[in-house]
């Protein structure tokens, strides 16, 4: 599948991802080649839809019993903020002015 | 100066027997680091508590004698794993500055048995390559060739074994990134089955196919790592209730009567002819001691990398989609408005092939496209398992390449993105169907490079592959880089 700009573009929107024109071409070209790799997979004949790996398991899934335990302490929390106030993470607005 | 101990078992040794003591052995970790690292780039944090912590270790076991094979012991740790005092920058821009609040469980249980950190190793950006060249810290150099990549993405905790700048590591295996490098380097590694290792505190890149394991010198030394780490920690829900002690009881014995699969798909087109050449020695190393080899079909598993680039990006696009620069991690200074600060901190935190994946997963989940990617993928995953399982019915271990080439040269595939993926084809689908796998060193080519012979088993069946692997390196010898050789000015093994 070939890509276009506005394909990336979008995508990269998605994923909060900002890229240059640069980029945005580079990967455009790219992404196809990996799509049109991967794409082999539309070529063959597929059993219904899989079963995920862990579900096919002999062993059964443990159960927490979910006791209360003591978690980080706010200070830890903040501790690898790049910005912090107080108890508080600091972010730039998040409303537009005038709005 | 020469080595104080080569295995474990030797350490314990002479550890009981006050041959050298903790102290002693730390240092001569850390002088080995100190002395070679600079052309290695094995470490990117080397512990600057290890020293406190093996005289405190040497104190109290002048008083108890040590409770585990691991008191005292020295080791490396990849830096996607934390360790309490040690940053773990996942070798990313992102996470530069990041310090742990918590153990990872596998460290967790390494420092109750007493074993002392020597610090974290290099490793592609996130986890995310086959050569160590997408690590935002530098590149890791090859002790064989210095010229070639150690493979990835665990190429630090490769190196850090194979050129003896510690006796142990652990590494993380997504696509092959344990087995990979440790064809490359001349090591045994080993992923454990998913649900052997609680994977808490490890930095997740794709949740269903992570799984940590060891690097090491000898399969014994594996096979007691692995036992330490083993089991469930109440933190990682996919982490079954086996008894590791399975695993001790399965080693034991010879590869007499063991039923060996040969599936062609993995000896066809592609493979190097050193290394096919390689492999047919040590199938006959395997024959000879009274293994029997069988041809086996895995027909979906050339669709491996095809069906690991759409699950592994698309899960990775998702965890990773916490790096917003908020709570921790790299924040663009440039940001006026929230939005911006999102994608700033992600445009400047990650590297390229971050992005690629993040784009490549983002598309593959988004709407439209998921029945013909991400669905798609599952199914052959599916098959892939099924192949795998009807496989163990007839066989007890696959055979196969760890990978298609020795070692290549820095650069050869940084702007192939494809061709990078494809270095991992034989190891990608024992990940995809949840399966343990080993490489463990095979005759190296004319020119010196190892060569990895891998073999995959069913669920749990780790000590099963690791009596054979230790068949086989009993054949082989384990063989030191001369440049850790010269480096000390003696024999290190």
């Amino acid at each position: 599948m070939k890509l276009t700009k506005e394909q990336v573009l979008h995508v990269a929107r998605l994923a909060s991802l900002s890229l240059t024109d640069d980029e945005e071409e580079h990967f455009a070209g790219e992404l196809s080649g990996i799509l049109d790799y991967v794409e082999t997979l539309n070529r063959l004949e597929l059993p219904p839809p899989g079963i995920h790996v862990l579900e096919q398991s002999e062993e059964p899934t443990l159960l927490d019993p979910d006791t209360p335990r003591p978690s980080i302490r706010p200070e830890e929390a903040l501790s690898n903020a790049p910005d912090h106030s107080g108890a508080f993470f600091r972010v730039p607005r998040i409303l537009e002015e005038g709005r | 100066m020469s080595g104080l101990f080569t295995t474990l078992e030797s350490f314990v040794k002479g550890r009981d027997e006050r041959a050298f003591s903790i102290e002693e052995a730390v240092r001569h970790y850390l002088g080995r680091i100190e002395g070679l690292d600079s052309g290695l780039g094995a470490f990117l944090t080397v512990n600057p508590n290890a020293i406190n912590r093996a005289r405190q270790l040497d104190n109290r076991l002048a008083r108890n004698p040590a409770h585990s094979p691991f008191y005292g012991y020295p080791i490396a740790i990849k830096d996607n794993m934390h360790v309490l005092g040690l940053p773990t920058t996942c070798a990313s821009r992102m996470l530069a500055n990041f310090r742990p609040l918590e153990n990872a469980t596998v460290v967790e249980r390494l420092l109750k048995a007493g074993a002392v950190i020597l610090g974290k190793t290099n490793m592609d950006e996130f986890a995310m390559g086959s050569s160590t060249e997408n690590s935002a810290m530098g590149i890791t150099r090859n002790p064989w060739d210095t010229e070639r990549v150690p493979g990835g993405s665990s190429g630090g905790s490769a190196v850090a074994v194979s050129a003896d700048l510690a006796p142990l590591s652990l590494g993380s295996d997504t696509g092959g990134s344990i087995r990979q490098p440790a064809a490359f380097c001349g090591v045994l590694g080993l992923k454990p089955t998913y649900g052997r290792v609680s994977r808490y505190g490890l930095v997740a890149f794709s949740s269903s196919l992570d799984q940590i394991g060891p690097f090491s010198r000898c399969a014994q030394d594996a096979l007691e790592l692995t036992v330490l780490v083993s089991g469930p920690d109440g933190r990682d829900m996919t982490v079954r209730d086996r008894d590791p002690q399975e695993m001790v009881r399965e080693f034991d014995g010879s590869v007499r009567g063991m039923t060996i699969g040969i599936p062609e798909e993995f000896f066809g087109d592609g493979l190097d002819p050193e290394v096919a050449a390689s492999l047919e020695q040590a199938r006959e190393v395997w024959s000879a001691e009274g293994a029997v080899f069988k041809p086996i079909r895995l027909p979906s598993a050339r669709f491996g990398v095809n069906v690991y680039y759409l699950i592994a990006t698309s899960e990775a696009a998702s965890n990773l989609s916490r790096y917003d620069g908020v709570r921790y991690g790299y924040r663009s200074l440039s940001s006026q408005t929230l939005k911006d600060m999102y994608q700033n901190a992600r445009r400047e935190g990650f590297g390229p092939e971050v992005k690629r994946r993040i784009l490549l997963g983002t598309f593959a989940l988004s709407a439209g496209y998921q029945d013909q990617y991400y669905r798609k993928a599952q199914q052959v995953q599916s098959l892939i398992r099924e192949e795998f399982d009807r496989a163990f019915h007839e066989v007890d271990l696959v055979f196969a390449p760890t990978t298609p080439t020795p070692a290549f040269r820095f650069g050869e595939k940084l702007s192939d993105p494809l061709a990078m993926y494809l270095s991992d084809i034989y190891t990608i689908s024992a990940n995809l169907a949840g399966l343990p796998a080993l490489s463990t060193p095979s005759w190296p080519t004319r020119s010196g490079l190892p060569v990895g012979a891998q073999l995959i088993g069913p669920s749990w069946s780790e000590g099963r592959l690791l009596r054979a692997a230790r068949v086989l390196e009993e054949a082989v010898g384990f063989r030191t880089p001369p440049i850790a050789v010269q480096a000390t000015g003696g024999k290190t093994l």
